[in-house]
């Protein structure tokens, strides 16, 4: 009923001593997530605040506790590394959260990743939720509510405004995704659309993309040759101007294919119900699950 | 991060790319100077961070004789493209280039391929123009080949393949295998997003050159090129951006709408402008104020916010996660204490600590007009922009 995490996640929190691995560490074991090692290089052998033991290294983390998923709580600087120790010991999927990791060493990372059998989730990214089973990010918790749609995002917020909206109207999540708001990410829309394709609970799709690149038309590719199961999205960004920046450093308008516009003609091409703005989002996933 | 045009031409130069000769004036004087070592004629470029510059004057061929006066010009005036708002930016310097007789433009650029997770060469014989326009009415005329990072090291083979595939005569494809190559290790070695060249010129001797550069720096690895951050050059920024960076707002752009906007995401702010835009009205920035926990940034988004004339009214849309509604709410309050805020404000909060955040507004006394749902929020602010709603 869930993709990537659920009740059998074993997470490993990579950065579990610095304050925000800190604070979501314990958010996400308040959560009911199985967080069974920390790592931290230099401070393996201490037990994180009295429960959660720490090791030097995931490789060891992996064998004494038998982690299998991973988040990432570590500077920029230091990101690309934590990932790829990661992948190494072979923990999948990994969950980056870090933000403002260069895209060149986003680019080795993907390139090493390719010849690994490990999903990355990210990064700058949120992370992810199978509501009532685990969380392995930095949402809140209180703002899904488990169900059957699957959710994948670009953006952080905007999965947190979405999620609370869907469960205010009564429609409830397998799993949401957040996918990264950088130009080079782990796993693009197409494969976390084929995953709930494939996940036989889950039984409609929420996507939020925007502007920047043509991962929407991937996905759109995809879904259109393959997607049977009703579908609705939102594209945030028809308002931007082109050649700037927004936010995300994936979030800028190089070529008309980045446009909003194009994103939604080509989905609404693949029989995607289209939002015009967030808040019709659960009135649109309503509409295409009535219709399939 | 963008730099200038004579400042791409310095990278250029160390890493083996032809460039025309020439150097970079701040002063009409320095500008006669450089052009009566340059011989009769030169170029003058504006040196601006702006495209589009060739169209709106920007780049103006004259005698040596006359640089001084052409210089004198433009200098310390303002060049409006179609790239910048109707203000333009500033020329505080120009690059005085010799002339060069040209046979052939080419395109040659180096971006990020995010579909493949690797940079990508492109290429067309159709230089000088619009590289865009080219693609969308004659794709066929733009090449491209992958930097695969699996190769370790960068492949002449991939420039033999841009080269040829310019149609190139045997004696510019090697010009063109260590101009491209110097380009690629220039690209990687700087993280670079982007890299252009347009138009590569060939010239009536057979020389291969850059007639123009154009860099950017990927924002997230400035920190391991200090040489490349300190060419940041403010004066060519909205300077009320610079203005919010300096206040600890990274993520304010200023558009030409008049509903302000201060909201937390970056996916969350383009909504909430699309959503105004929907609702019949127009954004006046995008402002994304990250994961807050300190009211004076809320304050310092506000003092941004209001310092732009076009503004009528003001949004607030929060949906806290990791930022607290809390913070958000005594940040709004401690705004109106220290601001004079004269326009309508739409405040709508949700998510973390709300409870706490309406007590705050309510206890405040203050005269905002509230909105529950994202929808309300953008509509109230159209009609509060537009003076029927108080």
């Amino acid at each position: 009923m869930s993709i990537l995490i659920d009740e059998n996640t074993k997470l490993v929190i990579q950065g579990i001593t610095g304050s925000e691995g800190s604070f979501h560490a314990r958010a996400c074991i308040e959560y009911g997530t199985n967080v069974v090692a920390g790592c931290t290089p230099g401070k393996g052998g201490q037990m994180w605040e009295d429960r959660i033991p720490v090791f030097n290294r995931v490789e060891e983390a992996v064998k004494e506790t038998g982690a299998n998923t991973s988040i990432i709580f570590v500077p920029a600087a230091m990101a690309a590394d934590a990932i790829f120790e990661a992948a190494d010991a072979g923990v999948s999927p990994i969950v980056c959260i870090t933000e403002g990791i260069p895209t060149s060493d986003m680019i080795a990372v993907k390139h090493y990743l390719s010849q690994k059998d490990v999903l990355l989730i990210g990064p700058n990214c949120p992370g992810i939720i199978s509501p009532g089973k685990c969380k392995a990010g930095i949402m809140r918790g209180d703002a899904f509510a488990p169900g059957r749609v699957g959710l994948c995002s670009r953006s952080g917020t905007l999965t947190y405004e979405i999620a609370a909206m869907l469960t205010e109207a009564g429609i409830g999540q397998a799993t949401c995704v957040g996918l990264g708001g950088d130009p080079i990410i782990g796993t693009p829309f197409v494969k976390a659309i084929e995953m709930f394709n494939n996940d036989p609970e889950t039984e409609a799709i929420v996507m939020i993309g925007e502007i920047g690149g043509t991962a929407e038309q991937t996905a759109a590719e995809y879904i259109k040759a393959n997607v049977k199961k009703p579908m609705a999205a939102f594209i945030a960004g028809s308002s931007a101007p082109p050649g700037r920046r927004m936010g995300h450093a994936g979030a800028i308008v190089t070529g008309t294919a980045g446009l909003a516009s194009e994103k939604k003609r080509v989905l609404a091409e693949a029989g995607v119900k289209v939002a015009e703005s967030p808040a019709d989002i659960p009135a649109k996933i309503k509409e295409a699950m009535g219709n399939k | 991060m963008k730099i200038h045009e004579y400042q791409a031409k310095r990278l250029f130069a160390e890493y083996g790319i032809p460039i025309p000769k020439g150097k970079v004036a701040t002063k009409a004087t320095e500008a006669k100077a450089i052009a009566a070592e340059l011989g009769e004629k030169v170029v003058l470029k504006a040196q601006v961070h702006a495209g589009g510059r060739g169209k709106a004057g920007g780049v103006r061929i004259t005698g040596s004789h006359d640089a001084a006066k052409v210089a004198g010009e433009m200098l310390g005036t303002n060049l409006v493209t179609h790239q910048t708002g109707p203000e333009g930016v500033p020329i505080n310097s120009i690059l005085v280039e010799e002339t060069l007789d040209i046979e052939k433009e080419l395109y040659l650029a180096i971006i990020i391929d995010s579909a493949s997770g690797m940079p990508m060469i492109m290429a067309s014989e159709a230089g000088g123009m619009d590289i865009e326009e080219v693609a969308a009415k004659t794709p066929e005329k733009i090449i491209t080949a992958h930097i695969d990072p699996g190769m370790v090291f960068f492949q002449p083979f991939i420039a033999r393949k841009i080269a040829f595939g310019l149609g190139l005569n045997p004696a510019l494809v090697k010009q063109a295998v260590p101009l491209i190559t110097g380009l690629c290790r220039l690209f990687q070695t700087k993280d670079c997003s982007m890299v252009e060249i347009n138009p590569l010129v060939v010239t009536e001797y057979g020389r291969l050159l850059a007639l123009d550069a154009k860099i950017n720096i990927d924002d997230n690895a400035l920190y391991r090129h200090k040489d490349i951050s300190e060419m940041y050059d403010e004066t060519q920024e909205d300077a009320l951006e610079v203005e919010a960076k300096a206040k600890g707002i990274e993520n304010y752009i200023k558009l030409d709408g008049d509903i302000a906007n201060l909201v937390n995401g970056a996916g969350m702010a383009m909504a909430t402008m699309d959503t105004l835009k929907l609702a019949g009205g127009s954004p006046a920035n995008f402002l994304d104020i990250g994961t807050i926990n300190d009211p004076a940034r809320v304050v310092n988004a506000f003092r941004i916010l209001t310092a732009d004339p076009n503004v009528k009214a003001v949004l607030v849309n929060i949906f806290g996660g990791m930022a607290r509604v809390d913070v958000i709410a005594t940040g709004v309050v401690e705004a109106f204490n220290q601001l004079d805020i004269t326009v309508p404000v739409v405040v709508r909060l949700a998510g973390t600590n709300l409870d706490a955040g309406e007590k705050i507004l309510a206890e405040s006394g203050l005269n905002l007009i509230r909105a529950k749902s994202f929808r309300e929020a953008a509509e109230k602010a159209v009609g509060a922009a537009a003076g029927t709603l108080s």
